[in-house]
């Protein structure tokens, strides 16, 4: 792969950036063709962490397989468990009590929060500011010590099981939860204060990597990427899980298609996400947390699909039975993959020092887009 | 639009097609030679405008190989899914890339992950796969690894 770089009969210049670089955050290996300055050509070489889950869930059964997605997108842990949980729940046809789905919602946006903090702390330092990265990761440790407590671990957290939630919430949870509320609050205009009002920003992301609405569906873009150009594409408005069809939430939408739009999309979910908390921390039923199912679960012959809204867009879950105890075959489409075939599109013409902003406000979780 | 009536609709641009309700959505058989002047119809009819192929892959089924493709409508919000079945010697399917710029990845991922080849891609190479790689595809059933595979 390396001998690739040099020049082109034309003149331009070839160059890698990646597997290991500091701006890719994780072993994504780009092929740059440059004239002098100005991108002509972006072209991703992935596979560096490519574990083939895919073919690993077919020799896994359905209450194993759940464990190793967490690999996958691992910011969005929980949304990832949540989905294949989903899925198998709808081969099964059982129903998970409400006081499961509670906690479920919960603790996805208390991940989607966790995963915004450290996107824009990582984006920031790639633009040159280091001091973000830590007020990111002042907040975002409060949510890993919450997640530490009820589910036992602070990235994989393989908490969703199909019937519900593995155990009940640690009897500290809503008090923690509630704290964390209130230290949030008290610092979030810091992040408007340092970053989102900082001109020098403002022109590093202002214009920078547009993306139209219709490019943006082509593409298959979803998640804050498409939404930063004005698609609407939350999973959780469009079509409905759990309970967010009774929450009161805005799908966030911005029209100006370039990285400031993006950026933006990703500070005012945050804030989405709490008020969804909000609504829901008080008011979590009693009751069981997970429905009673068979020790062996097989699903009947079929294919079965399900979605969610992960951090970084819709994250689809497929799966052919063949009526057995594992799947016959299983394919995760993931929102990094797709969101990532639009970098070519999106640089074309821009300068190379651009480039660093695109791929931070695109936010790819290089684990995700392998598999 | 209810369901019947999609279908009606389905019916009159695919007529050769079989279309009957899966599991969850609309599931709609096509041969392989005719996907992509279905592709363009169901992306251009005013009607149904299925602008967005959110999930493609592909189906080992040990006779034979079924493609299979998640479409949605970001305007009127339908889901369908369309199938079409593979000779498993020589799986061949016209690209849908100039329609959906999404598939140009997904199909390269199934390209190398189940050897299917995609007529009129713009650049059908390896993606996920190690240059060079060589022997059989991954993700098809009669794949083994003596070294790296852990079965269960």
């Amino acid at each position: 792969m390396f001998e690739e770089v040099g020049t082109t009969p034309e003149g331009d210049m070839i160059i890698n950036v990646g597997p290991q670089h500091p701006a890719t955050h994780g072993v994504l290996h780009l092929v740059i063709t440059l004239n002098g300055e100005t991108i002509k050509k972006v072209e991703p070489h992935l596979g560096y962490i490519h574990r083939s889950i895919e073919k690993m869930c077919e020799s896994l059964s359905y209450r194993q397989f759940i464990y190793v997605t967490s690999r996958m997108d691992y910011l969005s842990a929980h949304m990832n468990n949540h989905a294949c949980a989903m899925c198998v729940e709808k081969g099964l046809q059982v129903e998970i009590p409400p006081r499961a789905q509670v906690i479920r919602v919960l603790m996805s946006e208390l991940t989607r929060i966790a995963s915004h903090e450290l996107w824009w702390g990582a984006m920031a330092m790639d633009l040159g500011a280091f001091t973000p990265f830590f007020h990111a990761f002042r907040e975002r440790e409060s949510i890993n010590d919450i997640m530490e407590e009820t589910c036992g671990a602070r990235l994989t957290m393989n908490y969703m099981v199909p019937g519900g939630v593995m155990h009940d919430l640690h009897p500290n949870f809503q008090q923690r939860v509630k704290a964390f509320m209130k230290l949030y609050k008290k610092k979030i205009h810091e992040y408007d204060e340092m970053v989102t009002g900082n001109i020098i920003f403002q022109n590093r992301m202002k214009n920078v990597g547009v993306l139209s609405a219709n490019d943006a569906i082509s593409y298959g873009c979803t998640g804050p990427t498409a939404r930063g150009s004005g698609v609407s594409s939350d999973i959780r408005k469009l079509y409905p899980y759990e309970i967010y069809n009774t929450l009161e939430f805005d799908e966030v939408l911005e029209t100006g298609g370039d990285s400031f739009a993006r950026y933006m999309v990703r500070i005012r979910e945050m804030q989405q996400s709490i008020r969804i908390i909000e609504q829901l921390i008080d008011n979590i039923p009693e009751g069981d947390f997970q429905t009673k199912t068979k020790a062996v679960l097989k699903l009947p012959k079929g294919e079965f699909y399900s979605r969610v809204e992960t951090a970084r867009g819709e994250l689809g879950v497929y799966i052919v039975s063949e009526g057995g105890t594992t799947p016959y075959r299983i394919k995760f489409r993931s929102p990094g993959f797709s969101n990532l075939s639009v970098l070519n599109h999106i640089s074309k013409g821009s300068k190379l020092g651009d480039l660093v902003a695109m791929m931070g406000t695109l936010d790819l979780v290089i684990p995700d887009i392998d598999r | 639009m209810t369901n019947e009536e999609l279908k009606i609709k389905l019916a009159e641009i695919l007529p050769s097609a079989i279309i009957e309700d899966g599991n969850e959505w609309i599931e709609i058989a096509i041969e392989p030679g005719e996907w992509l002047q279905s592709a363009k119809q169901l992306r251009k009819k005013e009607a149904l405008q299925f602008n967005f192929l959110f999930c493609l892959t592909c189906i080992d089924w040990k006779t034979h190989l079924t493609m299979v493709y998640h479409l949605r409508s970001t305007i009127f919000h339908y889901n369908i899914v369309v199938k079409a079945k593979l000779d498993r010697d020589k799986p061949e399917i016209e690209s849908v890339s100039n329609i959906w710029r999404t598939a140009e990845f997904h199909e390269r991922e199934v390209f190398e992950m189940f050897g299917v080849n995609f007529l009129n891609h713009p650049d059908l190479r390896l993606l996920i796969l190690p240059d060079g790689w060589e022997g059989k595809n991954p993700l098809r059933k009669d794949f083994e690894d003596p070294i790296n595979m852990i079965r269960l």
